[in-house]
């Protein structure tokens, strides 16, 4: 489809590329269904299928213009300036009174807003009705949140009459025949029909525990939708539908709308009055007026054009500008297809684009500044390198890991560590953040136990722990670990890397101002062979030798000794 | 060998015009040919004294049964002597240990003949009457004598045939004088001693020569870790730049500052439990700046500063849920903040490289936590190409030199810039970063002054250090599952070479 688009703009694949990279696209892939379900399936099933060339690209989050074929050429051609961006209307009908669609206060309970539009004389060919269904789903999965914030519903508006009302009713109340059913259901039956339905049973739970649901009906009682599950078979629209009646409800008035706009802006190409569409309750279409200096754009963006320049490149960004005269005065005219744009930067970013950030000077600002370390990183970085410089490797571990890792391997309850937990998480592996460097340094070994003994690793890393004192409720703490892993114990090493860990720190051997170690209890450790660490009187950490049952659970044979302590302390 | 071995190996060769064989060498020596290959071996390690060239040379030797042979006669030969002239029983002839073989080769020399009529068996009579010349043995002689060459192949391969000959190969060095032949030889030394620089006695001494292609003995040693070597080099660029470092000790973040501050509305997808780890216990942060909550709170509600704000119903539940901050720029809001609070503002320079998180599917190049390296500069004034400006530089020092810039989204920056560098391995261009001015929403509020921008970029450690190592795993690098071979055997890292 996009082919014909731009072999009219006369590109080859490489120009397109260029051109969606100066847009601000990514072309991900040049495919065709054949390639696609040769690659998923094999050639055989692929020899049907369509060698029609497909293009994927990807769109900026925020540009739900582009999220359709229609969007996305009219994008591109006024980019190009092969095509001046449309003016979108909004028309009374010809005859008789515009659509009206009545909100009761009851839809106040489980979904407060709905808008809705008329595109009246379409005529849809199958790829234009493709595609106006594929931006709703885009939508749907988009800005609508799964349906959440927004749910549209789309209607043949000659098998119905307005006015239309948006109510809310009791399930048991609602009773219709959905879309593409033969029989009519009441909205209590729905909820457990679609429970197996493998695309509807992901919106069920919008509704589904609110005592009331909303639903759509015209003057007859004839039910369009009960929003945000399905619509009614009676108003489904074909590829002969004249007038679309469009409808979204909403959680979020301002994405309602711009949902909405968005649909209409579209498709009104295919209307019998190009860009002609009618807005249900008279509202108007949302254009806006912005007023802005080119020197600001300028300025911001590092260029010196002239103001009936900027006024032309904004143009090309579909935002129709003039230079008012007044001074350097640029008046931007906001359409209803560009929500993206919320403020005077926003507009600043289009003049730039379609100047070409590569085509912009690239300058030297003249700050000057002088650099500081953080003070706790210096440390770090330092100790890092005295400390392979003592024989020991340095490991990198995770800082989040399994409640078992920092509890009950160690000999621990989960309860006496200050960890903070995860509520989310995926995998066991991140449950908790680790309180202790010491069980990524087992695991390390664990996983390196072909290698030659002995085994000499540490780590200086942040660990996590509660603390009342911070507005989030924990802290990092900057720790420092060493194991020795061989034959023997190998106390004596361990304790040797403290000692010259204090030599390193400034700290001298002694009871009050120095360091010294004194026997403790630790259920981590062997009984008896492990020491505290006191630092100027502070109690900064532990060594000793591991208990045989926490080498064993992770998974380790041999006597290992460790040594954990704060280096904060030391700053 | 004894020293004298070789010492009356050397004379030899001294004597010798172009040369000796060993093999010759030993039977004059009369010592085994082994003896002298060692002598030889020893006087090569000595250096240039002798010069051996190996070579190779086949002859026939007799077997053992050959050797007999041609002491005793051949088995034919020794059949026809047994052979009475009256003639003998054949089943006695048969008995003899040289019987069988003998017997045939006779019968078919035509020397004897068998009648089969006699009574008793039959009985083997001579059928020639003088003794005939028994060739067989005669060969061999010849071939003992070491006049081989007069034989023909062909009846070499008869005897070999017969096992009574074999070839064998001999492997032999031709010696000659060396360029520093000499016939009196001084022990080598294999290394120099203290006793031998006080006494001064290494001066007279040679020395063993060192065999250079060997590796050397490793060197008992802890090594640093390639992921951290890379972050120290890019520490010392920020460093080089004028950059000072953010305190990014904080992996707990409130909603409120890695989100709601950076103006990304409270709906957006990033929010997500798919994406982001949320906290069951601390859940909820508690203080905030309170007069800058309602500034934030109501630019997304109701827009300012010249925004249209995202019109929509904040809430404070959601700023104070707390995660795991999914990005560093939570630090950087943090900071810009406290910036703003300073009575007079000041240009300021910041950096940061510390670990974030996401609770993202996971696969060969994706974890669920990874480092972040992020620049922001704030002054007045800046523009969209002095962040290119800068980025030039930044990407310079790590050997990047070609860059361009593509329009991207994101929700805090505007414009937003994803950085490509083209790589000459892949002939393409590849992202390398992503970069933005700060939204006037994000910065306002604040307090900062409006004439102020505030640049920045970011890009994973990860990346790099995966490309500059070789690494295609993540988990090879990252993490428990590190493969400590590599990081034993992992070079210094200079990012620009």
């Amino acid at each position: 489809l996009l082919d014909f688009t731009f072999r009219r703009m006369l590109l080859s694949d490489e120009e397109f590329d260029e051109l969606c990279f100066e847009f601000g696209l990514e072309l991900d892939e040049i495919t065709s269904e054949k390639e696609i379900i040769s690659k998923e399936q094999g050639d055989c099933k692929a020899s049907e299928a369509s060698d029609i060339i497909l293009y994927k690209i990807d769109v900026p989050a925020n540009r739900y213009d582009l999220l359709c074929l229609e969007g996305l050429v009219r994008g591109l051609q006024v980019f190009k300036n092969k095509l001046e961006a449309p003016r979108y209307r909004r028309v009374r009908p010809a005859s008789g009174e515009p659509q009206k669609l009545i909100i009761t206060k009851e839809t106040a309970a489980v979904r407060p807003h709905a808008v809705a539009a008329v595109l009246r004389n379409i005529t849809f060919t199958q790829e234009r009705y493709d595609s106006f269904i594929e931006l709703q789903e885009k939508l749907h999965q988009n800005i609508c949140r799964k349906r959440s914030l927004v749910a549209i519903g789309t209607h043949d508006l000659d098998t119905i009459s307005g006015p239309f009302t948006f109510t809310a009713k009791p399930p048991a109340q609602i009773c219709f025949k959905p879309l593409n059913q033969t029989k009519e259901y009441t909205a209590a039956e729905l909820m457990t029909l679609y429970k197996t339905d493998s695309h509807l049973r992901h919106y069920l739970h919008i509704i589904e525990d609110k005592p009331v649901y909303p639903v759509i009906h015209d003057r007859n009682g004839i039910v369009l939708s009960m929003p945000p599950i399905i619509n009614g078979d009676h108003s489904k629209i074909n590829l002969k539908t004249k007038n679309v009646f469009i409808e979204c409800t909403a959680m979020d008035l301002t994405k309602a709308k711009i949902v909405l706009d968005m649909m209409v802006t579209m498709f009104s190409e295919y209307c019998s009055q190009p860009f002609s569409l009618f807005h249900v309750n008279s509202r108007e279409l949302a254009y806006r007026t912005e007023t802005l200096s080119s020197d600001f754009i300028n300025r911001k963006v590092g260029i010196n054009e002239s103001t009936e320049k900027i006024a032309q490149l904004l143009t090309k960004m579909c935002l129709k500008s003039t230079a008012t005269g007044a001074g350097d005065e640029i008046e931007v005219e906001i359409p209803p297809t560009r929500s993206d744009v919320i403020h005077a930067c926003d507009i600043m970013e289009d003049a730039a684009i379609a100047y070409g950030f590569n085509n912009i000077v690239r300058t030297t600002p003249r700050t000057y500044t002088v650099a500081n370390q953080f003070p706790l990183n210096k440390l770090t970085e330092l100790l890092r390198q005295d400390l392979a410089a003592a024989g020991f490797t340095e490991a990198l571990n995770f800082a989040l890991c399994s409640q078992e890792d920092i509890a009950d391997k160690l000999g621990k309850k989960i309860e006496d560590t200050k960890a903070i937990h995860i509520s989310n998480p995926k995998t066991a592996e991140f449950q908790v953040a680790r309180t202790t460097l010491l069980p990524g340094l087992l695991k390390t070994i664990a996983a390196n136990r072909k290698m030659p003994l002995p085994l000499k690793l540490f780590e200086i890393s942040d660990v996590v722990l509660k603390d009342q004192k911070k507005d989030v409720g924990a802290r990092n703490s900057r720790r420092f670990c060493a194991v020795y892993y061989s034959k023997s114990p190998g106390f004596e090493v361990i304790h040797g890397l403290l000692d010259r860990t204090m030599q390193l720190l400034e700290v001298k051997p002694g009871s009050t101002d120095g360091y010294h170690i004194r026997a403790a209890e630790d259920s981590t450790f062997f009984p008896g062979r492990c020491a505290e660490i006191f630092a100027r009187g502070q109690s900064v950490g532990r060594l000793g030798v591991l208990h045989p049952d926490v080498i064993t659970r992770f998974e380790l044979t041999m006597p290992c000794s460790a040594l954990e302590m704060d280096l904060e302390p030391f700053l | 060998m004894a020293d004298t071995g070789v010492l009356e190996l050397l004379r030899l060769i001294e004597k010798a015009d172009d040369g000796v064989d060993s093999v010759d060498a030993a039977s004059r020596l009369g010592v085994d040919h082994q003896v002298v290959v060692g002598a030889v071996k020893s006087l090569q390690s000595l250096g240039d004294i002798i010069s051996a060239e190996q070579r190779s040379s086949k002859h026939w030797e007799l077997t053992e049964e050959g050797s007999e042979i041609a002491k005793q006669g051949s088995y034919e030969a020794r059949v026809f002597s047994a052979v009475p002239l009256e003639g003998l029983a054949q089943s006695d002839l048969m008995k003899l240990p040289f019987g069988k073989i003998g017997f045939s080769k006779a019968m078919s020399n035509r020397w004897i003949k068998v009648d089969k009529a006699q009574e008793g068996g039959p009985r083997v009579y001579r059928s020639v009457r003088i003794i005939v010349v028994d060739q067989v043995r005669e060969k061999l002689l010849l071939l003992q004598k070491g006049s081989g060459s007069q034989l023909e192949d062909k009846d070499k391969n008869e005897l070999k045939k017969r096992k009574l000959l074999s070839e064998v190969t001999v492997k032999s060095y031709w010696i000659g004088k060396g360029n520093s032949f000499s016939t009196t030889i001084t022990k080598q030394e294999t290394e120099l001693t203290p006793e031998m620089i006080a006494s001064g006695s290494w001066k007279e001494k040679k020395f063993k020569p060192y065999n250079f292609e060997a590796m050397g003995v490793a060197p008992d040693c802890g090594h640093l870790h390639p992921l951290m070597k890379v972050r120290t080099q890019f520490r010392q660029i920020f460093l080089e730049m004028g950059f000072t470092e953010m305190p990014t000790n904080n992996f707990i973040e409130s909603s409120f500052w890695n989100f709601d501050s950076l103006f990304q509305p409270q709906q957006h997808p990033a929010r997500d439990q798919h994406d982001t780890f949320f906290l069951s216990d601390p859940a909820l942060s508690h203080e905030f700046p309170q007069d800058y909550l309602e500034r934030v709170k109501r630019v997304h509600s109701e827009g300012g500063y010249g925004s249209q704000g995202y019109m929509y119903d904040w809430k404070i539940e959601e700023a104070q849920k707390n995660i795991l901050r999914t990005h560093t720029t939570a630090v950087s809001a943090r900071m810009l903040y406290k910036l703003a609070q300073q009575e007079k503002f000041t240009p300021v320079k910041y950096f940061s490289i510390d670990r974030v998180f996401r609770n993202e599917t996971l696969d060969a190049t994706h974890l669920a936590e990874f480092h972040q390296i992020e620049g922001v500069v704030a002054d007045y004034g800046l523009t969209l190409g002095d962040l290119m400006g800068i980025l030039h530089q930044f990407f310079t020092k790590l050997g990047i030199t070609k860059l361009r810039f593509k329009p991207a989204y994101n929700p805090y920056t505007e414009p937003s810039m994803e950085v490509f560098s083209y790589h000459e391995g892949l002939k393409k261009w590849v992202e390398v970063g992503n970069s933005g001015v700060f939204r006037p929403e994000m910065l306002l509020p604040m307090g900062l002054p409006e004439d102020v921008s505030v640049i920045a970029w970011g890009l994973s450690l990860e990346r790099p250090t995966m490309i500059k190592y070789g690494i295609n795993n993540i988990r090879e690098l990252v993490g428990h599952k590190v493969n400590l071979q590599m990081v034993y055997d992992g070079p210094i890292c200079r990012l620009d070479s």
